[in-house]
């Protein structure tokens, strides 16, 4: 704070014409080059989640009643007594040429454990944003119309209390819930396992509806503001009919302001799908993780965890294309904050 | 109105209290480069007021920033009293930032929302303590300066018009009893009656205390009215000054000039 | 300020009684909780209200008594997230240009990441277990709070009282905890009441997984996990520990909901009710007239903001209407525009433009057609999401039924016809890649394009420079000459007035106080008190000498709309003010040709003439 000197005010305005590279460019060169950052963060981060360990990493591994020769053993099979710098460089080595270690426990490699789990969470939590995505949306603009100009009293308050109380509801305990209702009580739908298409139904939904609530939230916030703006009045000056005032007008705007905000939340429903998995005995990286953690069977703790990052920030990315598509100031701005 | 005798610079080598020399300002690095001011010279002598008229972007924000040391030039030097301030660091930089006080445009940014008035005089008077009760006097004496009643020490800003508040600004910025006040645009934000009491108030000061003041505007008919000598700056350089009104030399000028509506008469019978 | 609302009280009032709870619960059902009662997964009885879990223990009793860990973990974790995010955003903030950015970058970054993937990796390193949980969870909501920390210190540290600050020389950490920290701590609490119940969820999801609190020892995660497993044979132990973590969760909520709609600016303004006018008796006479408006009133709620204003426009003519802000001018011209925002509503004896009766519903295609609108920031009212182009043409489009070329052929020429250079090209940009003055004068061609008969502009030069407003004033000089389109036009600029309208209206408090031709404005003619002070209190260009001649101010303040008096509105602040202004609302009197005046001052001297 000892230096006076202030942030450039934002320079005139654009000039016109003046455009002579393509923003996509520059765009996407910023981007890749994150990209890397976040996979050199990920790959350090991981590595050294051993390292971490509180006390001699060997000896907590190996287990409280191991003798000091199996330690040891333990200790040069892992290569913890070698180097940080030669530890790292062949733990880095090992994962370009795609090798995430051997799990401790039932000595699969955890590639082979990671490809066939990963399908899975993949599935339910694609599924799971598609459906918040496709629910939302249309549910917060209709309910932000219907009370724009604090029309709909009634309507308001039910809309404000209903997506409080299940956006306030966890996934698992929704799951739970649902399992309850749905498969114990009135029989519709398994309760468990990933073996019918129908098995699908009730994770699903426990993963999207929180986040459907929450988002429906925003995305009403933020179609009040929109309406509010004065390019939305230069639309009603033109005497659009409604459906192009607002899908035409309205529509761009928010879902640019919404993906800003809710994009967060996107990436966090990986999180939510993770703990869901419990619930319905999901064959995913979840449960996997889950057991791996309580087992300190480091390798698939290391190999998941670099995986569900990877695919955090690919999800980000395909935020950022969107957000770009729908309004390419977006582009050079620097980041969604 | 007779015009003050100190109207005539003192004469001397450092005539002015205030000097910006060869002030070239750039915003951003590299490709991003933007220069804002380019090889910027004004002098506002003591006891006077200069003026600065410029369209947006034109750089006259950014120099006020300058004078004031809020923003850093790349070069050129900003001297008070023939002494540079602008390369000041550390205690003699908020030493020097005393002298020279800004009062900025919007009313509604320009007061802390959380602080009562009496202690945001408090501050200016003592930047450490900011206690109001110790300074009782000075704030009351403050706000009778700008025609505000004693009891507004103990009120919030949200509680005062956008004149008010203006008002109030300028109360702050005198309590710290600086050599040298710059103000950016000070009336702009406001309705028109409003600003006429604003301007009243600048012309009532500027007598009683002396004031030395750049008077920073877009617009020509306020910047007459208050200043003594007038600048015109355009694209981030001064390009014209002196008799701008009477005699303007420089195209941009006679276009500005050509520019402003003119108002209808006051009244005739 | 936060303003208190009932859900925010409601919450507080929840999450206190569930503190006492959690306070209370461990003393006075803790040896139930504990007890075995021998029946094991029992169903619901009088005895046991949720049942008995696995090892026969009632679990109404656990759950109550699980209250104390899964708050003290909710709180010590939300405490640790706030505490560190907050030193975090305020170290970035305070550190210098180049590290606030690379820091900035990194805790978007992290922030970008699902809070439980960093838990995961913070619980393996730590290995499962009740701090492990706390821990991880308060790490990984703190970006979180950097991140809101750092940036809301950025944008109050723009504020021109912080440079005030530094000016007058307050140290930094005084700056930090006297300005800053205040105006930023209504976000940080909502985001606190967010994070409360983000980490109760968290936490209760580790546990439920069984990464949190191990046995013997349980939250509600932990209760929910066992209960998971009785699912079949007693439901009850499920919901016992769902209701108490979803209930916490929405209370949590409402809190953060209150605290935000405290904060909101956004906040939705209350509107008014309908408004009842009664219908005009007989149609206004009016000789050619092509605007006629009678009897205008705009109201929010009971308030009159525009308060039964009559005037014409006739073909050809432009109208200025002068006042300063909240005279109710542009809410005058949207009212006529059809444009009011929702908030408020309009009604009048008679709306007309020509025989379309604009107070009748709907006739989109003759409203979008022969009214064009300019309004008073370019850069708000285009769509930034959509090309110049596209918006352009659509009125064309829709309303004239052209085709996709054609509309954007006669949007071209109409670009040109303002003087915008590569008309074609520019079809194809968006907004942001417009200047300001070429905005606006694409928005004039807009306004233009389908040849309306009046134009209303809404202070289209105000966010304008001056040499910008010269040339956008001559462009409208030129449609009227040219196509002979009527205007209304609305500013605050007398002078601007006066430069380019025929008639001019002068607006005071809702009202219209004066009405004169501008050859009798430019000849000093003015009648009406206001009027004359508004044209005194405005400094000049042409006769002023170098500074300091006074300049006439009005005292006192225009009344809130809810204040306006009985009688003249400017009674308060007018020098020439007689008992009867204070009780009697002046009707405008002809003072000449098309110069009338709404002042009982004016009133008089005109019947002493007349006598």
């Amino acid at each position: 704070m000892t230096a006076a000197v202030q942030e450039a005010p934002a320079p005139g305005p654009v000039k016109a014409g003046g455009r002579v590279r393509n923003p996509w460019i520059g765009f996407l060169l910023r981007r890749l080059a994150g990209l890397a950052g976040v996979l050199v963060a990920l790959v350090a981060v991981t590595f050294l989640m051993v390292q971490l360990i509180p006390g001699d990493p060997a000896r907590a591994l190996a287990g409280t009643d191991a003798t000091g020769a199996q330690v040891a053993r333990f200790r040069h099979e892992l290569g913890l007594d070698r180097p940080l710098p030669a530890q790292f460089g062949s733990y880095v080595s090992g994962l370009l040429h795609g090798d995430l270690g051997t799990s401790f426990q039932t000595r699969e490699p955890v590639a082979d454990v990671i490809a066939g789990r990963l399908p899975f969470t993949a599935e339910l939590a694609l599924l799971a944003i598609l459906l918040v995505l496709a629910v939302a949306v249309p549910l917060g603009m209709a309910v932000a119309v219907a009370t724009r100009g604090g029309r709909r009293r009634r309507l308001d308050a039910a809309f404000t209390f209903a997506t409080g109380l299940l956006g306030a509801t966890p996934e698992y305990v929704l799951g739970t819930l649902l399992v309850l209702v749905f498969a114990i009580t009135l029989r519709l739908l398994p309760a468990a396992g990933a073996s019918s298409l129908s098995a699908l139904v009730l994770p699903v939904v426990a993963v999207a509806l929180p986040s459907t609530c929450v988002l429906a939230r925003i995305v009403r916030r933020e179609t009040a503001v929109v309406l509010n703006q004065d390019y939305m009045r230069t639309a009603r000056g033109r005497r659009l009919p409604p459906l192009a005032l607002y899908a035409r007008h309205a529509l761009p705007n928010l879902l640019t302001s919404t993906l800003t905000m809710g994009g967060l939340m996107l990436t966090a429903m990986l999180g939510g799908t993770i703990i869901v998995e419990s619930v319905f005995a999901w064959p995913g990286l979840g449960g996997r993780v889950v057991q791996a953690i309580t087992n300190r069977d480091y390798p698939v703790i290391q190999g998941t965890v670099l995986v569900l990052g990877i695919l955090a920030a690919l999800l980000n990315l395909l935020i950022d294309v969107l957000l770009g598509l729908l309004d390419p100031r977006t582009l050079t701005a620097r980041s969604r904050s | 109105m007779t015009l003050p005798a100190e109207k005539a610079p003192a004469a001397g080598p450092a005539a002015g209290k205030l000097v910006a020399e060869h002030v070239t300002v750039v915003f951003g690095h590299g490709r991003r480069a933007h220069t804002v001011l380019d090889d910027v010279g004004l002098t506002v002598p003591e006891g006077t007021t200069v003026g600065l008229v410029g369209e947006s972007g034109s750089g006259k924000s950014t120099l006020a920033k300058a004078m004031v040391g809020l923003v850093r030039p790349r070069s050129g030097r900003i001297l008070l009293d023939g002494a540079e301030v602008s390369g000041l660091r550390g205690a003699r930089l908020t030493a020097a930032r005393r002298r020279i006080q800004l009062i900025s445009q919007d009313p509604n940014s320009s007061l802390d929302p959380r602080m009562r008035i009496g202690r945001a005089l408090a501050e200016a008077i003592d930047p450490r303590r900011a206690d109001p009760r110790a300074h009782a006097d000075q704030i009351a004496a403050g706000l009778e300066m700008v025609a505000l009643e004693p009891d507004a020490a103990r009120r919030h800003p949200h509680e005062f018009s956008g004149g008010q508040r203006q008002r109030i600004a300028i109360a702050r910025a005198l309590v710290a009893r600086p050599e040298v006040v710059v103000a950016d645009e000070i009336t702009s934000a406001l309705d028109c009656s409003v600003q006429a009491e604003v301007l009243n108030l600048l012309a009532r000061l500027r007598a009683e205390l002396r004031l030395t003041m750049l008077f920073i505007s877009h617009d020509l008919a306020v910047v007459r009215h208050v200043s003594d000598s007038v600048a015109v700056m355009h694209r981030g350089a001064i390009v014209e000054r002196g008799d701008i009104y009477a005699a303007p030399s420089h195209p941009y000028t006679r276009r500005l000039l050509a520019s402003a509506p003119s108002l209808p008469p006051k009244e005739t019978r | 300020m936060i303003r208190s609302s009932r859900g925010l009280a409601a919450g507080l009032a929840g999450l206190g009684l569930i503190a006492v709870l959690a306070v209370a619960a461990p003393l006075v059902w803790g040896g139930d909780a504990a007890h075995l009662s021998g029946a094991a997964r029992e169903g619901v009885s009088g005895e046991h209200w949720l049942g008995t879990d696995a090892l026969g223990r009632d679990v109404l009793a656990r759950t109550l008594v699980a209250t104390r860990l899964t708050l003290v973990m909710t709180v010590i974790a939300t405490a640790i997230a706030g505490t560190i995010g907050v030193l975090l955003g305020t170290a970035v903030w305070v550190a210098g240009p180049r590290v606030r950015e690379i820091g900035l970058r990194l805790i978007d970054v992290m922030v970008s990441y699902p809070a439980i993937i960093l838990a995961l990796a913070v619980a393996a390193i730590l290995g499962a277990g009740t701090v492990a949980a706390v821990v991880a969870i308060g790490v990984a909501w703190s970006p979180a709070f950097a991140r809101l920390t750092a940036n809301l210190a950025a944008s109050v540290a723009g504020r021109d009282f912080v440079s005030a600050a530094r000016l007058l020389g307050v140290p930094p950490h005084r700056i930090l905890v006297r300005h800053l920290l205040p105006n930023i701590a209504e976000p940080l609490l909502v985001l606190l009441s967010v994070a409360f119940a983000g980490t109760l969820t968290a936490l209760s999801g580790l546990s439920f997984i069984g990464l949190g609190v191990q046995a013997p020892s349980y939250d509600w995660g932990a209760l929910l996990n066992t209960g998971l497993d009785a699912l079949y044979t007693n439901p009850a132990e499920a919901l016992g520990p769902a209701v108490a973590i979803t209930l916490t969760g929405v209370l949590a909520g409402f809190v953060g909901d209150g605290l935000a709609a405290g904060a909101d600016p956004h906040r939705v303004g209350i509107p008014g009710r309908v408004k009842k006018v009664p219908l005009p008796a007989a149609p206004p006479e009016d000789d050619g007239a092509l605007l006629t408006v009678d009897g205008l009133c705009v109201s929010a709620g009971d308030v009159d903001l525009v308060d039964g204003v009559s005037f014409t426009v006739r073909p050809g003519e432009i109208v200025g209407v002068v006042g300063e802000s909240g005279s109710g001018k542009s809410l005058t011209a949207m009212a006529v525009a059809r444009l009011l925002p929702d908030t408020v509503t309009a009604d009048a004896r008679a709306l007309r433009l020509d025989d379309l009766d604009l107070l009748a519903g709907a006739a989109p295609d003759r409203l979008a057609t022969e009214i064009g609108v300019v309004y008073q920031d370019p850069a708000a009212s285009f769509n930034p999401a959509l090309r110049i182009g596209g918006q352009l043409t659509e009125v064309l489009r829709r309303h004239r039924g052209l085709g996709r070329r054609a509309a954007r052929e006669r949007a071209a020429e109409a670009l040109d016809a303002v003087r915008i250079t590569r008309p074609e090209a520019r079809l194809r940009q968006h907004p942001h890649e417009l200047s300001g003055g070429m905005r606006q004068r694409a928005m004039i061609a807009s306004a233009l394009l389908t040849g309306p008969r009046l134009l209303i502009a809404d202070e289209p030069t105000t966010a304008l420079d001056v040499t910008v407003q010269a040339e956008i004033l001559e462009l409208l000089r030129e449609a009227n000459r040219r196509d002979g389109t009527a205007m209304l036009f609305i500013s605050h600029d007398i002078g601007v007035i006066a430069s380019l309208c025929h008639r001019v209206l002068v607006m005071y408090a809702g009202r219209i106080v004066e009405e004169l031709p501008v050859a009798d404005l430019a000849a000093g003619r003015a009648r009406h008190p206001y009027t004359r002070a508004l044209l005194d209190a405005t400094p000049r260009l042409d006769t002023d000498g170098d500074g300091g001649a006074e300049l006439t101010t009005i005292p006192g303040r225009p009344p809130a709309p809810a204040d306006r008096p009985a009688g003249c509105a400017f009674a308060s602040r007018c020098a020439l003010v007689m008992p009867r202004c204070t009780e009697e609302r002046p009707a405008a009197v002809a003072v000449g040709t098309d110069h009338r005046a709404a002042c009982h001052a004016v009133a008089l001297t005109v019947e002493e003439t007349a006598s």
